[in-house]
Parts: C-alpha cells; structure tokens; sequence
C-alpha cells in the first residue's frame, strides 16, 4: 500500500495525542503522580494540538476536503465514519478536562467525570484508526488481530514519552514513574514484535489462480498487463518495499522507536533537573521518530488483493 | 446510506466468456468512449500522449498465462465491477457516496457525496473503482446505466457499451438473479464461476471458464474419419498400382 504521508502523519501525530490525553486523564482519576495544574493544562493542549494535526492532515489526502463533514454519517457500516464520530465527541469531554485543570467552575466530581470521559473516548477513537486498517479483507497483513493493539499499545507508548516531559517539568519524574512507561513501551514494541512474526508466518488463502479462476489450469502468471504504464490501482495498492529493505527497517524502527528511548528512560531515573528533562525531550524524538518508520512500513509492507491480477502474490 | 438491501430484486451483471475473448481491447475502449460522455464523465486522463500516461477506466483487459504439465495456454481476461451482493466498498464509505441499488443490484457512487477518501478502493479485491485525481472523486463502472434504461436508444442498444462492442461475442449482459434467464441458462450450461469465492464478497458477475484444448485429432471428432480414408487408401492395391503407375 502507498504510505501517503497524510495518513502516517495523521495516525501517529493524533495517537500521540490521545495516548498524552489519556495519561493526564489517569493521572487525574488516581492521584498517582504530582503534576502541577499549569503544566498539566498546557499538556492537554499539547496533547489537543497533536490530534487537531492529526484530523486535518487526515483531510489532506480527500479530493474533497470540503465534504468531509459527511464522514460522519455512516457510523453503522463505516469504521472511518466511527473514527470521526468518536474524534468529535471526545473534544468537548477534553476540552472540560483541559479546562478543569484552572478554572474553578469545573467542580472536582465534573472534572473527574471529564476526566474518565476523555480516557474512554481517546481509546475508542484509536480502537476506531485501527480497525480502519483491521476491516480491509483486501489486505491480510492488515486485516488480524495484532492490528488495533499495536496501534493501541503504541498511542500509549508515545502518549507516555510526552507524559515523562510533563512530569519532569513538574519535578514528579520519580523513578517509578519512568519505570512505568518504560514498561509501557516495552509492552508496545513486544506487541509490534509478535505482530511481525505473524505476518511472516501468515499464509494468504487468495493467489493468482483463485482471483482468475484459472488455478484449475496450472499456474497463472501475468503475461501482459492491462496497461502500458502505472495506473491509479498500481500506485495506491502496488506499493511494495523489498523484504530485505523492510527487515532492515524493521530493524532501525526497533532501535529508535524502543532501545534509545529505553536507555534515555533508565539514565533519566537515575538524574533530575534540566538535565532529566533533556534526557526525556531527547527520548520522546527518539520514541516518535520509531513510531513514524513502524507506521510507514505498516503501509509499505501491506500488500493489496488486486495485485493478485498483475501476477503478484499477497 | 452504505448498509446493503437483504435482497435486491435483480442481479444486472455481466458474463464473460474466457473461452472466446480474443483480448482486443474493444471493450475496455468502448467503456471509455461511452463513459467519458455519460454519468461519470470526464474519465480524465493525464499525460495521454506523453510518455507515461494514466487514466481512469472503468475496464481493463488483462492476459494471464496458464501452465501444467500438459499444456501451455494465454487467456484473455477483462476486469471490472462485479457489482457484488456483498461489497465492501459500499460498507466502508464514510458518507454514503457508495451504494447498492435495491431494485436491479448495480453499485453506484453519488458523485456529489464522495469526499475521496478511497477507502472503498482499498476495500475492494477486485480493483474495480479508480480515483479520478482531476475530479477528487472516486469512478466505477456504472454497468452502463445511463444506457441499459435509456428510451432514446433502440431496444437492441440497452446494453452495456462493453457488451455491444465485443467483436466475439465473448460478452453478456442479463439478470443473474433470474435462473430462467438467458444469460443465467447460459451461465449454468457453462459452468459460469465467480471470482476469489473464498473472499465473500459474492460477486454478481461470472466468467465463463475455457474450454478443454483440442489440440489432438481425436479431440476434434474428425479422427475416425480420417483414420478411415487413410485406412482405405492403404489398402487399396487399386491405389498402390497406380500410385506407381503415374510415378514411373
């Protein structure tokens, strides 16, 4: 699939969002962590400024973005037209609970109520980005189990990189908390991981022969395609990066996105003050930038039904 | 709305007939020429004649070798919609754009609802929508609506365009969902199949397969006869003397 940089722009951008959203709105249901109300309040529109990023640039990639208001309808059928429900139900939920953090309206019991509004809702909408990709039949290496989870884990892994900085801001950056999103990341890249290991093993039931109908013949192979050059088919779904490239890949995004940020994790833990923070700053880049060669794989390394018709295999 | 009628009550499609296409094209260019002028016009093209160009077309005509043991065989074979009793191309639309017409099963897009998001393309196995970038909306084969009812064409012209312009006769046009029907006599006599089943997609259009090769004598039927009037010449010594009588 072609990895339209709108689309990694917008998933892993709002995903971060709601992952940072959704840590502050735990941070407020358990009392867990100090943070200070102004720090958190800036944290929340961080947070609503990534997710804001995310839809627009979602609406990039439309050939009428002006139209995008009707997404909204098809919330029975439609895992995109969800996503867009839930996206805009969740901002007022956010905006009291980023207003909560200041303005003494907001009583503790609405704040908390927001609070827990917000959370729920910042999960939902990224259950909603996952299963986008999860419901396409077309695209195997989508369309499994491990899809919404590593998209889930992932939201909260980089929500959590953005939180350490809140709380080193705070000077609540206590060891336990870092270790807390250190596992948190963990988990996420051993879900990534497990999410890998399935497709390589996955064996696509549709070949050549079954979309032709020709397999009762032998083999079928291409012996002339339709056209003489790329057509709109062959540059949205023919997308294909090479199995040595993805492994290496693979490989770097693991290596950003997970052992450098989990190194700055544990050396933050052990430091405090602005050298901390840095520490944290400088891990949160780290931690993104992995998120945002996973994603783009996540398209380059899918491939697509109709490829099946140009003589290529799932 | 993108939910799908239980039932639809007809089920337009088209039938190929793999055996018989001789892969000119004429289809897939017919398609064009009509449909550039008709409901989803412009199909627009970019760079046509330069040295990549692209374009929207609703039909594309593909050759695929086949290989056993046997037999070596190249099959002409046209794609486009197969106007699925279960698309999910309609399903996955946000707005409502896609739908399946509750009266004779043709899926359509409203033109003036599509955002262009093209997820219905990526939800559809069989490569039947194309983006027309000019536009900023999604195209598919309408089966030649704009055709199929008009009363200002002669009875004998309400077919899709791809249908008429088959120069082998490889095309046909009909209820599916009629099992009386011509076409659908035709599909069962043929053993007419659907493509990758295993998906669910359940598609309305069928591809009638190739028939077995006859590629030896006894296969055409003419064997005994010739192996008669071989038979009778060799043994004929009528033959044989004059055969080297006229040599000599």
């Amino acid at each position: 699939m072609d990895p339209a940089y709108s689309v990694i722009l917008f998933t892993s951008s709002s995903g971060a969002g709601y992952g940072l959203i959704a840590w502050l709105a735990l941070a407020r249901l358990t009392s867990l962590w100090e943070i200070s109300p102004v720090a958190a309040l800036v944290s929340c529109l961080v947070a609503l400024a990534l997710i804001s990023t995310g839809l627009l640039s979602s609406t990039f990639h439309l050939g009428h973005p002006e139209r995008a208001w009707r997404a909204m309808s098809q919330w029975k059928t439609s895992w995109l037209s969800r996503e867009g429900v839930f996206a805009i139900l969740a901002y007022p939920a956010a905006l009291v609970f980023t207003a909560g953090w200041i303005w003494p309206k907001i009583s503790p019991a609405m704040m908390n109520a927001a609070a827990a509004l917000t959370l729920v809702l910042a999960l939902v909408t990224v259950i909603s980005t996952g299963m986008i990709n999860a419901s396409l039949k077309t695209i195997p290496r989508w369309h499994n189990h491990w899809v919404v989870p590593v998209y889930v884990a992932l939201a909260a892994a980089s929500g959590g990189l953005l939180f350490s900085v809140v709380l080193a801001v705070s000077d609540a950056a206590s060891t336990v908390s870092l270790v807390a999103v250190l596992g948190v990341l963990l988990i996420s890249w051993q879900i990534k991981w497990l999410y890998w290991r399935f497709i390589d093993k996955q064996q696509p039931e549709s070949t050549t022969g079954t979309a032709t109908g020709l397999g009762h013949l032998g083999t079928v192979t291409q012996l002339e395609a339709p056209h003489t050059s790329e057509n709109y088919l062959l540059k949205e779904m023919g997308f294909q990066v090479a199995r040595k490239h993805a492994i290496k890949l693979r490989r770097m995004a693991m290596n950003i996105g997970l052992i450098l940020p989990a190194i700055l994790l544990i050396l933050a833990s052990a430091t405090a003050g602005a050298l901390q923070l840095a520490l944290l700053v400088i891990a949160l880049a780290f931690g993104l930038s992995g998120v945002v060669i996973e994603r783009w794989l996540f398209f380059a390394e899918a491939r697509h039904a109709v490829t099946l018709f140009y003589g290529r295999s799932l | 709305m993108t939910g799908l009628p239980k039932t639809t009550r007809k089920k337009l499609g088209l039938v190929t007939d793999l055996d018989i296409c001789v892969g000119c094209h004429a289809c897939a260019v017919s398609c064009k020429e009509w449909n550039a002028g008709g409901h989803s016009a412009p199909l627009t093209d970019t760079n046509a004649y330069g040295k990549d160009p692209s374009g929207v077309w609703f039909n594309r005509v593909h050759v695929f070798e086949t290989q056993n043991e046997d037999e070596t065989r190249t099959v002409n074979f046209p794609r486009s919609c197969l106007h699925c009793e279960q698309p999910a191309c309609v399903t996955v639309c946000p707005t409502g754009a896609s739908y399946k017409r509750e009266e004779d099963g043709i899926v359509l897009v409203d033109a003036e609802k599509c955002i262009g998001c093209k997820l219905c393309s990526w939800a559809c196995p069989y490569g039947a929508r194309e983006y027309d970038a000019d536009d900023g909306i999604m195209k598919k084969c309408t089966l030649c609506i704009d055709r199929i009812y008009n009363e200002n064409l002669e009875e004998s012209e309400r077919k899709p365009a791809c249908v008429i312009a088959c120069p082998a006769g490889a095309r046909h046009f009909g209820d599916l969902g009629d099992a009386q029907s011509e076409i659908s006599r035709l599909v069962e006599r043929r053993g007419g199949y659907a493509l990758m089943p295993e998906s669910g997609y359940e598609p309305v259009n069928r591809y009638l397969p190739p028939r077995p090769r006859k590629d030896r004598a006894g296969d055409t039927g003419t064997a005994d006869h010739l192996d008669a009037a071989e038979n009778a010449v060799d043994s004929s010594t009528f033959f044989e003397w004059l055969d080297k009588a006229l040599t000599r």
